[in-house]
């Protein structure tokens, strides 16, 4: 089941296009890595999938399953969070908001999402600590908990790992391959880190203001721009 | 300390001007705390001058001033909200703008109508005669409402605070919680700036919020520490006020300041402690 679908899709900013002529389907239960330069229009991407800026161009199809409320974004972490005094369970609670629609409080319900994903990402024994005091990874792990209540289909990533250090990197790419073949959760993530992409993704997405590539990861390491990538990538 | 406390309550002015300055008190407080999160700080300053402006232009027109305030500060609320969203004047220079231009509207129809008198200081410093028994009625209406509306939208104000993008992107309407914001903010500055004056209502807004997150490391108990410290605050400093015969905002502000000292030294023994 085709769960999102590009065509034809550009995105820029006051005339400049950063992607152009974008074509690729999500389908669901996919694991697809965005890999690309810096300001190849990666992150762009994913905003437009998350409909927080509209194409210029082209169309993004969503399949009529999927509601806005029922995708899980982890983003990119904002400065005001490295001071932001709240729990682990705050954090990961206000991940249920979009279920609450009118509703100003939580139910039970939500409350046992919430301290579901909590035990699933490991924070247990850290459930009611200061988010500002946890170390990066424990931080991308209580931010993935806090997606994970607001989907069971769909989760975006953007750059998870940046400045973690490997072994929290590892974990957490573990992690998500763990959701991704184990909860059917269909995965769309951003990534700079080429070796991991190809380890864990199922298809791969390489674009660089037009699209270069779209497909399996087979067939990503078979042509010649994987091919060409990797070799650079491993002479860096 | 009893009989302080007795003769004070006598006045019937100093009675409206705790019951009031305590509510917009709290309110200040909580809206501090996203607003301080949020990196908003200055739009108090800015409101206020906003607020000294429509004051004195309607005073100058024999207008109740309350009524002209609220809807000018609010539509400023809205505009520096949005202007520091789309254009290319940024936020802290946005408030600028806006103050400054403001300030400089009020201090020309201060000259032209009345002269400088006391009545600019006690604009600018605030008064605790300031409030007369019509304004309490409103003040207290008002007051209890924006409290009600921000428990209401507690959740949503957490997580409109928390992240932005992510709460946009799971389908809030972070727009309208930030307008929700802005809204409720300018009714308590102008509630506030009649007894604080216009150049210290801010302090009502900030103090308490980054008193309390010194110590506290929870969203809720960042709340409830931080009302409790506003209420604490405003009574220590109209009772010095009283005694002493101070000004009584600048009074309540070096309360605050006291108190935004003892939870500093609090906080990095604490912190001491763990490590």
């Amino acid at each position: 089941m085709k769960l999102i679908t590009c065509e034809d899709v550009s995105f820029a900013y006051e005339n400049n296009t950063v992607i152009r002529d974008l074509n690729f389907a999500v389908n669901s239960g996919d694991y697809l890595c965005v890999i690309g330069e810096n300001g190849s229009g990666k992150s762009t991407l994913i905003k437009g999938l998350l409909k927080l800026k509209a194409p210029c161009k082209g169309n993004i199809i969503m399949d009529i399953s999927l509601k806005s409320t029922e995708i899980g974004y982890l983003p990119q972490q904002a400065d005001i969070q490295k001071d932001f005094p709240a729990s682990v369970y705050e954090v990961v609670l206000s991940g249920c908001l979009n279920q609450c629609g009118i509703r100003p409080f939580y139910k039970n319900r939500e409350r046992a999402i919430a301290n579901e994903n909590i035990n699933r990402m490991g924070l247990k024994n850290i459930k009611n600590h200061c988010f500002r005091d946890l170390s990066g990874g424990q931080q991308q792990r209580v931010l993935l908990a806090r997606a994970l209540c607001a989907t069971k289909k769909l989760l975006l990533l953007d750059e998870p790992v940046a400045g973690l250090d490997p072994v929290a990197a590892k974990d957490l790419y573990q992690l998500i391959n763990d959701l991704n073949k184990d909860e059917k959760i269909t995965i769309i993530m951003v990534s700079h880190d080429i070796h991991s992409a190809v380890e864990f993704a199922s298809h791969i997405l390489y674009i660089k203001e037009e699209h270069l590539f779209y497909g399996t990861t087979k067939e990503y390491l078979n042509s010649d721009i994987g091919d060409d990538f990797l070799r650079r990538m491993d002479y860096v | 300390m009893f009989n302080i406390l007795k003769e004070m309550f006598s006045y019937p002015f100093l009675v409206r001007a705790v019951v009031v300055g305590l509510l917009v008190s709290v309110c200040a407080s909580l809206l501090g705390i996203s607003l301080v999160l949020k990196r908003y700080s200055m739009i108090g300053d800015g409101l206020s001058h906003v607020g000294f402006g429509a004051l004195t232009v309607a005073t100058a027109m024999n207008a109740a001033p309350l009524t002209v305030a609220i809807p000018v500060v609010v539509l400023a609320a809205f505009l520096l909200l949005n202007i520091s969203k789309n254009s290319k004047i940024k936020g802290d220079a946005a408030i600028a703008l806006i103050s400054t231009s403001a300030l400089a509207i009020g201090v020309i129809t201060v000259s032209v109508t009345t002269g400088m008198t006391t009545d600019v200081c006690n604009y600018m410093f605030g008064s605790i005669l300031a409030m007369s028994k019509s304004d309490v009625k409103l003040s207290i209406v008002l007051s209890i409402i924006v409290f009600f509306l921000f428990l209401i939208f507690y959740n949503k104000i957490f997580a409109v605070t928390f992240d932005e993008t992510f709460a946009k992107a799971t389908g809030i309407k972070v727009h309208l919680y930030n307008m929700l914001i802005a809204f409720l903010t300018a009714i308590t500055i102008v509630l506030g700036m009649r007894l604080m004056g216009a150049l210290l209502i801010s302090s009502l807004i900030i103090f308490p919020a980054l008193t309390s997150m010194r110590v506290c490391k929870k969203f809720k108990t960042v709340i409830i520490s931080s009302a409790i410290i506003s209420i604490i605050c405003y009574f220590c400093g109209v009772v010095m006020s009283y005694v002493y015969a101070t000004p009584t905002g600048a009074s309540v502000v070096v309360v605050n300041i006291i108190m935004f000292m003892i939870f500093s030294i609090v906080g990095l023994l604490r912190k001491r402690g763990n490590l």
